[in-house]
């Protein structure tokens, strides 16, 4: 167990270094970054609804969040649909060890590369917006709140790449977590939103993780703004403790299936399809 | 003289020493009989040959022999252990190198095969170092030159090289190789042959490898299997199957400047005959028994036949 976590930490690390040197893919995970900071750039002097809040500290603190549920959901999820097509899981599967080693080579990467792609937006950030205010209680805020992003999203999004295994069908999934965004208080506050959207975005983890990160980084007088006028760490904990169970439960099942169901034809026919649509 | 049905026998492999026992394996997709019961064994350190037409079932054996594909219905075990059912440890023991791969394109040829033979080190054992060490594995696969190349920038050939090495960096008790030389130039082709030696003679590696070249298999192969609508219609060495083979020999000859060409079915009488009447004007003798291509064409032809 120990040979296979240094074999897989090893495989993150030498990942996380081919990202770091390969344009296309830093295009890809700073892209949203660029577009974050430029997006509190505008909204310099817009004030949170009704109060005197800058609406861009509490912007940077919730995107923080987003990318953090993205990195966990969405990257992963992709990893697993491109490196089921190209036949790396199937290498992985054809090892002793490997498919272990192949999933926390892919959290190591994919933690890396979410954490560079934060600080590409909360460095500049600071100096973009006023109001960011990181005392001891956020600190101990974050140092519960990330590791507990990280089981909450990682699984889940393991679970939505091994459901699906055309990465043309991906999109089904892109669509609704763009509108999930759209409604979960990161860049506009939650409270503005009707009750019903109000009741979705509260049962995923996107909006936790933006409430969470909004608790962290804002003085408690911002804690007015929202939903029971309150942080809700308990709440947060909750919600995000049951993605958590409900992904770990569910991950390995469909993992396990998809593994199984890996071989040298299922290879090559999905390459066949692929090539197909790519001629049509 | 047609043959018709299954040849009988096949080689006899004594139990305890089958690295791959296989007993009437059956496979059925929906209500498509893939495989109808096939039965072969591999004995240590021997390379088997499974040939056949396309869609013949190969490839569905094989990956039900490599784990990877659950079977209907059958006996099968590979060094002692159930594939459908074994782990890690067994896992370790078996290399697998199938037609083609596009993975870990962004890898550089030396770091992959490195990383890849760490899953291995703990399966060490007396008698068998794992893994190659891979300055050792990229000579011997003749990639040394390409150590620092980026996956998606080998050529062809390479690229299969690099599949071979990844197949044989555990140091594998048990190779499969599907179609390995697909894309290899003749050189490329010479060295592969002579790596497989390598790897039957200094490890006792057992190696089951399926082509569509039959001088391939000729060359290679110690026993060949033909797989034909899913079942194994011939087992034997290509000169056992040759023999079964009702044929005729072909004798050539040049006589008087002169290029000659004669079937028979046996060319004994007519050679006599031949040399009685000419002698030693009679140069450049050859008497050519059934080749593998031509057993091969007519074993499957013929039960296709019989078939009908």
């Amino acid at each position: 167990m120990i040979e296979t976590l240094k074999v897989g930490i090893a495989r993150g690390l030498i990942e996380f270094r081919h990202t770091l040197t390969n344009g296309q893919d830093l295009w890809g995970y700073f892209f949203p970054s660029f577009g974050l900071l430029i997006t509190l750039f505008f909204m310099d002097d817009a004030r949170v609804p009704g109060t005197n809040f800058s609406l861009g500290a509490s912007t940077l603190p919730s995107s923080i969040g987003m990318l953090v549920a993205f990195g966990g959901l969405i990257t992963i999820a992709q990893y697993l649909i491109v490196d089921r097509e190209d036949g790396t899981l199937l290498r992985a599967k054809a090892t002793p060890n490997g498919m272990n080693g192949y999933l926390i080579g892919k959290v190591v990467a994919v933690g890396g590369m979410t954490l560079a792609s934060v600080l590409v937006v909360l460095v500049p950030g600071v100096f973009l917006v006023d109001g960011l205010q990181v005392d001891l209680g956020g600190v101990m805020t974050l140092i519960w709140l990330l590791p507990l992003a990280v089981v909450a999203t990682v699984p889940i999004g393991a679970a939505i790449g091994s459901f699906f295994d055309n990465p043309r069908s991906f999109g089904l999934v892109m669509l609704p977590l763009f509108g999930l965004v759209a409604i979960s208080g990161i860049f506009y506050p939650i409270a503005a939103m009707p009750g019903w959207l109000q009741g979705i975005a509260q049962i995923f983890p996107i909006y936790w993780l933006g409430l969470g990160m909004r608790s962290a980084f804002l003085p408690d007088a911002f804690a007015a703004v929202e939903l029971g006028d309150s942080w809700r760490h308990l709440e947060t904990l909750g919600v995000l403790a049951v993605w958590a169970v409900a992904g770990l439960a569910l991950a390995p099942v469909l993992l396990r299936r998809m593994a199984r169901r890996e071989s040298g034809s299922a290879v090559a026919a999905r390459r066949e399809r692929a090539m197909n649509s790519m001629v049509r | 003289m047609a043959l018709t049905g299954v040849l009988e026998g096949g080689t006899v492999v004594p139990t305890d020493e089958r690295v791959i026992d296989v007993r009437d394996l059956r496979m059925r997709y929906g209500t498509k009989d893939v495989l109808t019961g096939v039965s072969f064994a591999a004995r240590r350190g021997e390379v088997l040959a499974l040939l056949g037409p396309n869609g013949a079932g190969k490839t569905t054996t094989i990956e039900i022999l490599e784990g990877f594909r659950m079977r209907s219905s059958g006996e099968v075990s590979v060094l002692g252990v159930d594939p459908a059912s074994a782990g890690e440890a067994w896992r370790a023991r078996v290399g697998v190198v199938l037609q083609s791969w596009r993975d870990h394109g962004k890898w550089q040829v030396r770091e992959l095969l490195g990383h890849l033979g760490a899953y291995y080190r703990r399966y060490a054992g007396p008698g068998r170092d794992r893994p190659w060490p891979v300055d050792d594995l990229l000579d011997v696969v003749g990639l040394t030159a390409a150590a620092r190349t980026r996956v998606t920038r080998l050529s062809g050939g390479q690229r299969r090289r690099l599949d071979v090495a990844i197949g044989i960096v555990g140091r594998p008790d048990l190779l499969f190789l599907d179609e390995p030389t697909v894309g290899f130039d003749p050189e490329a082709r010479r060295e592969f042959h002579d790596l497989v030696h390598r790897l039957t003679d200094v490890d006792d590696t057992t190696i089951l490898l399926t082509t569509h070249d039959l001088d391939e298999a000729e060359k290679l192969a110690d026993r060949i299997l033909i797989l034909a609508n899913g079942t194994i219609i011939a087992d034997g060495s290509a000169d056992e199957l040759s023999r079964r083979v009702a044929g005729e020999s072909e004798i050539r000859w040049t006589r008087e400047g002169q290029r000659f060409v004669h079937s028979a079915e046996n060319p004994t009488p007519f050679l006599r005959e031949l040399l009685v009447q000419y002698g030693d004007a009679v140069t450049d003798l050859e008497v050519r028994r059934n080749s593998l291509e031509d057993t091969y064409m007519r074993l499957v032809h013929d039960f296709e036949g019989g078939r009908k």
